[in-house]
């Protein structure tokens, strides 16, 4: 299992992260990031890309 | 043994680059030099929330990756020559690495002013963090401020340095900042939201003298304006940093031209180099979505696209460099042969407002806002004969993102 953290007092919601791993990211209708904090190691290449297109380095893995 | 992948920049592209190779197994030594003294870090924030708060190396880090903790990271050191036919590279200090393959990644530098009395304190670029470092120190409260330039990192320090109490006046060529690529309604809006947040601007104006003895005091424009000054931004473009490359067969006019696999061509004949490539904000390459121009271009997912694409060519080519067999000439031919077309994205940050865009705006020959108000949040649209070429918003980020899709190469390939 693969725990996942987004710095909210760094992201700033430009959504990049969901083009990458759709099924762990997306703006809701404010246009703010939500995300699901836990996933499953398939989903480690997803997120691993999703980390080098954050534009604010925000996101984090946890092993 | 089989000599290193030797990649030349490291910074963002160069990072990319050695986590790729990684990624597609190669296993092999990869030494990466760079004349900063850091491990690389993202530039971004230098202009924007990091430098309005404290500019520190910590702050803008790349996390490092566990696959890439046994790259040779030779840092502070500076290539001065390369010498391709050989396959080696030189630094400064006449240390001589040979390489299998030469990844080139070392970017942009700023254009400086160029005056008779040049050697002024108080001159400053924005380019790495020791330039952020050294700009910080001098953004306080009243500080006089002019900035050369109206780009985008010209209005995101104007904005970063009125948000710290700064006098901040800004001088560009343009009839509005940012006019080429945002276009005169948006670059106009822009420009009036910075007034309403105390920036005064001097369009279609130049500084062409500076004022002061030791320190600027003073910059001249082309009308003859003295505009006070403490501290000068020079935020007037760049140069490729190719210098090192000539006296190959290489192109390197406006940065290093490059097939669609980023492999560099010779100048001589067109002809790539199979283990030389180029990528990141030095890379000149076509774009398949736009057209068949080859252009540079410095947004930030450049590197990181490109380092992706080069390091599936490279680890391809050497198979795990450790031993393993290399791929069979039909393979590497299918990876050579699924093309680049990376989606063109940027943002930038000033006051409250958040701009995203996707494509080559500037190549548009019609732009028209097709959602929001030009007062508030807004989207326009850039066309070039009729077909979307960019999109823009300030704000209203998913409805920027719906046109992300439009993007593609017309016949599919990659
Ligand atoms: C202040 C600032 C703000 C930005 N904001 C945005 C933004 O909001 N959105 C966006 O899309 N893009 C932005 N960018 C652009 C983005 O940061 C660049 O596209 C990106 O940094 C390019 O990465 P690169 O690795 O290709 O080149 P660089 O980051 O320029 O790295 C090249 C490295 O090579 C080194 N080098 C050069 N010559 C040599 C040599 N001979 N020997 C050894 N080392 C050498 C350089 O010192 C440098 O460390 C911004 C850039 C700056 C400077
Ligand atoms: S890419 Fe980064 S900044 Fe953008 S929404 Fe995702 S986490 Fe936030």
């Amino acid at each position: 299992m693969l725990k996942i953290y987004v710095d909210m007092e760094k992201c700033q919601h430009y959504g990049q992260c969901v083009f990458e791993a759709p099924d762990i990211f997306r703006l809701n209708s404010d246009d703010k990031l939500e995300y699901t904090a836990t996933a499953d190691d398939s989903e480690r290449g997803n997120i691993e890309a999703a980390i080098d297109v954050c534009p604010m380095q925000a996101i984090f893995l946890v092993d | 043994m089989q000599h290193p992948v030797v990649i030349v920049g490291a910074s963002m592209g160069g990072l990319r680059a050695a986590e790729a190779l990684r990624r597609f197994g190669y296993l092999g030594p990869i030494t990466a030099i760079g004349d900063e003294p850091y491990a690389p870090y993202n530039r971004p924030p230098l202009s924007k929330e990091v430098l309005a708060t404290e500019v520190s190396h910590e702050a803008v880090a790349f996390l490092q990756r566990t696959a890439t903790q046994d790259v040779n990271w030779v840092l502070g050191s500076r290539v001065v020559s390369a010498d391709l036919e050989h396959q080696t590279v030189t630094d400064a200090n006449g240390e001589v690495y040979p390489y299998g393959v030469l990844i080139v990644a070392t970017g942009l530098r700023p254009r400086r002013l160029e005056v008779a009395n040049g050697m002024l304190a108080g001159r400053h670029a924005v380019r790495t963090l020791d330039d952020a470092i050294g700009l910080r120190a001098e953004l306080v409260p009243g500080a006089k401020v002019v900035i050369m330039g109206s780009g985008f990192i010209g209005c995101e320090v104007a904005a970063t340095a009125r948000k710290l109490g700064c006098d901040v006046k800004v001088v560009g060529p343009g009839t509005y900042p940012i006019v080429r690529p945002l276009g005169v309604k948006l670059a106009s809006e822009l420009q009036r939201r910075h007034e309403s947040q105390g920036v005064e601007f001097f369009m279609k104006r130049k500084v062409v003298d500076l004022l002061g003895s030791s320190r600027v005091e003073g910059a001249v424009l082309d009308d003859g304006t003295v505009l006070e000054c403490e501290v000068l931004v020079e935020a007037i473009g760049s140069h490729e940093n190719t210098e090192w490359l000539q006296g190959n067969d290489i192109d390197v006019t406006a940065g290093v031209l490059t097939d669609d696999a980023l492999r560099a061509v010779r100048a001589s004949n067109g002809a790539p180099w199979n283990n030389v490539f180029a990528i990141g904000d030095v890379a000149r390459f076509v774009n398949p979505i736009f057209d068949e121009i080859p252009r540079r271009v410095e947004h930030w997912n450049i590197p990181t696209d490109s380092a992706k694409r080069v390091g599936k060519v490279v680890a391809t080519m050497l198979g795990d460099g450790v031993g393993g067999a290399a791929a069979a000439p039909a393979e590497l031919n299918e990876v050579l042969n699924e093309g680049f077309a990376p989606i063109p994205s940027f943002w930038s940050d000033q006051y409250d407002m958040h701009i995203l865009a996707y494509g080559l705006l500037g190549l548009a020959d019609e732009i028209k806002l097709i959602d929001g108000e030009l007062s508030g949040d807004c989207v326009f649209g850039y066309y070039r004969a009729g077909k979307m070429v960019g999109v823009c918003g300030i704000g209203l980020r998913s409805v920027v993102q719906k046109y992300r899709s439009v993007f593609t190469v017309e016949g599919g390939k990659a």
